[in-house]
């Protein structure tokens, strides 16, 4: 099973401000019509940077950031998991947010992408930190929830739910619902509509 | 204490706690379509994993096919190929599959229930939010996203958070000219959209128990707009003379036995509810939506809301550009849409076509009326109402989703206002950034098109028995 401990996520940071940022803005609709969530990245936030040139994602200071720094209510709207794909596919691994909209943080989850919470003051602090000096390297710990930048150690809050399942290696369902599938099999056995009537 | 339908399922369905907090549910029935699962199919792929149960799995096509010129290929190129990823896929993996030429195809939760597929006691799962729909005979029915349909195909199973039931009665009688859509629209008006949260809503009462099987599927369709997770009705003997003799039941002696299962799932009397709500069918007036979520809708005779404080309204108001304090009657339309798997059945057309009949849209409306399935369609045309429609000045297309969302050429262009019987008013829903929905039974719809502007159906009314 392609289950996958995730514990330290270490890189560069990269900024979007902004509260309320939704799906349609990670990933506008029409990028819905295709067959993979392949070339997603590529599409991320692509209304937003073409109405502004100077977008993070736009930004070569940036290229090979692996931990986004958003503000209140990141991933509002839409359900597409294609959102969280995005960032994903584009190199996010954790995302470093005042809050996240609850199915956002599912849908990311669903794919080993570790959403954290902290203060506004702190997110306002990092931001600010890393647009001065894209290369400061930011480490994030889950098992300690805690965020290292330049040494310094920051208090980072994550549900232990979701810190069990990535520290665990189950927040891909599939391992989990099929650790024991003679006990699915003996549930289709019992169902009076599958062993037929 | 009873036991709710929900919670009868949801034991028997347990294949085990989760250390998450959530249960490990078999899923008894999977509808999957082409637009949410070409990326689960590619992941059992890459991963090596099969289909656990293909002969619990059924596809269809509605969302991105065109509902006329359905010649192969698509005009669309990108249309072609989620269609032909489907048909690579169920053929990969052993999954039957209603294609273009099936006249079993349709939107999948209007082929579900009428293929006999849905049944009650079951739990369902589909790519799709408005899976609620299926609840309408009885089944627990989830819609889910691409990882989750994944897990489906790979364990038949998923993993849920536990529900609280809150039972919703429409207690009485619906006034002439009053539709199974204005019930759950004054419900969502009523609760919230979030009102549901974390909940299944359980509709019964006096008026849910007159309804047809097509009445309650347009109520519990809907569930999701208000926040639930899901939304049924116990089933009941409409609920076993719908299903009798359907391609997907049980036949002969075997539905005898299922009848009597079936019964014994529905909720107990005195079963122990989270939350109780009743509402009087006699208050309830044909509704119209005049904002941009589907709890923003007022009755026909009433007035569009003043924003006052409230933020959404004065959004809502500006993106509809309608103005608060207005009589809600009277406000134009451009286009006039019946279909989706909210109201495109054979009884939602016929009330359409009662109203139509004989009359004339008006000039400056484009008005589409898009069957649910090939059977509806093939029905409908049995009893004439294709004429009936393509007389009045309807355009008769195809089955599918159609103008339901953005993902097929029948879309809205600028500013334009729809009068829909679908159900979702969501800024850009019917393919324009800028085009605006308002929601309202099929029969509405078909007065509004005639008239040109939002007006009361039931000054339409064709005079007739009760
Ligand atoms: S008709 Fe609309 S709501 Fe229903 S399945 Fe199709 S797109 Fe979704």
């Amino acid at each position: 099973m392609s289950t996958r401990e995730i514990d330290r996520i270490e890189g560069t940071g990269i900024p979007v401000r902004g509260d309320n940022i939704d799906t349609d803005r990670i990933i506008p609709a029409r990028f819905l019509k295709a067959i993979t969530f392949e070339g997603l990245g590529d599409h991320v936030f692509e209304d937003d940077r073409a109405g502004r040139s100077d977008h993070p994602f736009s930004n070569a200071d940036y290229a090979g950031a692996r931990i986004l720094l958003v503000n209140e209510n990141f991933g509002s709207g839409s359900s597409r998991e294609h959102a969280p794909q995005a960032l994903k596919r584009w190199g996010i691994d954790a995302c470093v947010g005042q809050s996240f909209a609850e199915i956002f943080r599912g849908n990311a989850l669903a794919i080993g992408l570790a959403c954290v919470t902290a203060p506004h003051d702190v997110i306002g602090g990092l931001m600010t930190r890393v647009e001065a000096a894209p290369a400061t390297r930011l480490a994030l710990s889950l098992a300690g929830r805690v965020l290292e930048a330049d040494g310094r150690r920051i208090a980072v809050t994550v549900e232990d739910q979701v810190r069990d399942a990535l520290l665990a290696g189950t927040w891909d369902a599939t391992g989990l619902l099929l650790d024991d599938f003679d006990v699915v099999r003996g549930v289709a056995s019992r169902v009076p509509y599958v062993r037929g009537f | 204490m009873g036991r709710t339908l929900l919670k009868k399922v949801w034991d028997l369905h347990t294949v085990r706690p989760l250390s998450t907090g959530q249960t490990q549910l078999f899923i008894g029935l999977h509808l999957i379509h082409e637009v949410t699962t070409p990326q689960a199919f590619d992941m059992l792929r890459s991963r090596g994993i099969g289909v656990a149960f293909p002969d619990r799995t059924f596809a269809t096509t509605d969302h991105i096919i065109p509902t006329r010129d359905q010649g192969r290929p698509f005009a669309d190129p990108l249309a072609e190929a989620m269609l032909s990823a489907l048909e690579r896929n169920c053929g990969e993996f052993g999954i039957p599959f209603w294609n273009l030429d099936s006249d079993r195809q349709g939107i999948v939760h209007v082929i579900g229930p009428e293929l006999g597929l849905t049944q009650p006691g079951m739990t369902i799962a589909c790519g799709d939010s408005h899976t609620s729909t299926h609840g309408a005979l009885g089944a627990v029915a989830f819609g889910i996203g691409t990882s989750q349909v994944r897990d489906v195909l790979a364990s038949q199973s998923l993993a849920i958070s536990p529900l609280k039931v809150r039972r919703i009665s429409i207690d009485g009688e619906l006034g002439a000219g009053v539709f199974a859509k204005d019930v759950v629209l004054e419900i969502i008006h009523r609760l919230g959209v979030m009102g549901g949260v974390g909940h299944a809503y359980e509709y019964g009462g006096a008026v849910i128990d007159r309804m047809s099987i097509d009445e309650r599927l347009t109520v519990c369709n809907m569930s999701i707009e208000g926040g639930a997770r899901v939304g049924y009705v116990n089933p009941d003997e409409t609920t076993f003379d719908y299903l009798r003799g359907r391609p997907f039941a049980p036949a002969g002696s075997a539905f005898d036995r299922a009848v009597s299962w079936w019964r014994s799932m529905a909720s107990d009397p005195g079963a122990d509810y989270d939350d109780v709500v009743a509402i009087q069918g006699a208050d309830i007036e044909p509704r119209v939506t005049w904002g941009i979520n589907p709890g923003q809708s007022v009755g026909v005779s009433g007035r569009i809301p003043t924003a006052g404080s409230d933020g959404g309204v004065a959004e809502a108001l500006e993106f509809m550009g309608l103005a608060g304090g207005d009589p809600i009657q009277g406000t134009k339309i451009d286009v006039a849409f019946v279909g989706s798997c909210t109201n495109s059945r054979l009884s939602d057309l016929r009330e359409a076509a009662r109203i139509a009949k004989g009359r004339r849209v008006a000039r400056h409306v484009k008005a589409l009326v898009v069957p649910g399935s090939q059977a509806v369609r093939t029905a409908a045309e049995a009893e004439g109402l294709d004429r009936v429609f393509s007389e009045a000045g309807f355009e008769w297309r195809g089955a599918g989703c159609s103008m339901c969302l953005a993902m097929n050429p029948d879309r809205l262009e600028g500013r334009q206002v729809c009068a829909s019987s679908s159900n979702r008013n969501f800024k850009g829903r019917q393919g324009s950034p800028t085009g605006r929905t308002l929601l309202m039974s099929p029969a509405m719809v078909a007065a509004a098109a005639l008239a040109g502007e939002v007006t009361d159906v039931r000054a339409a009314l064709p005079e007739s028995g009760p």
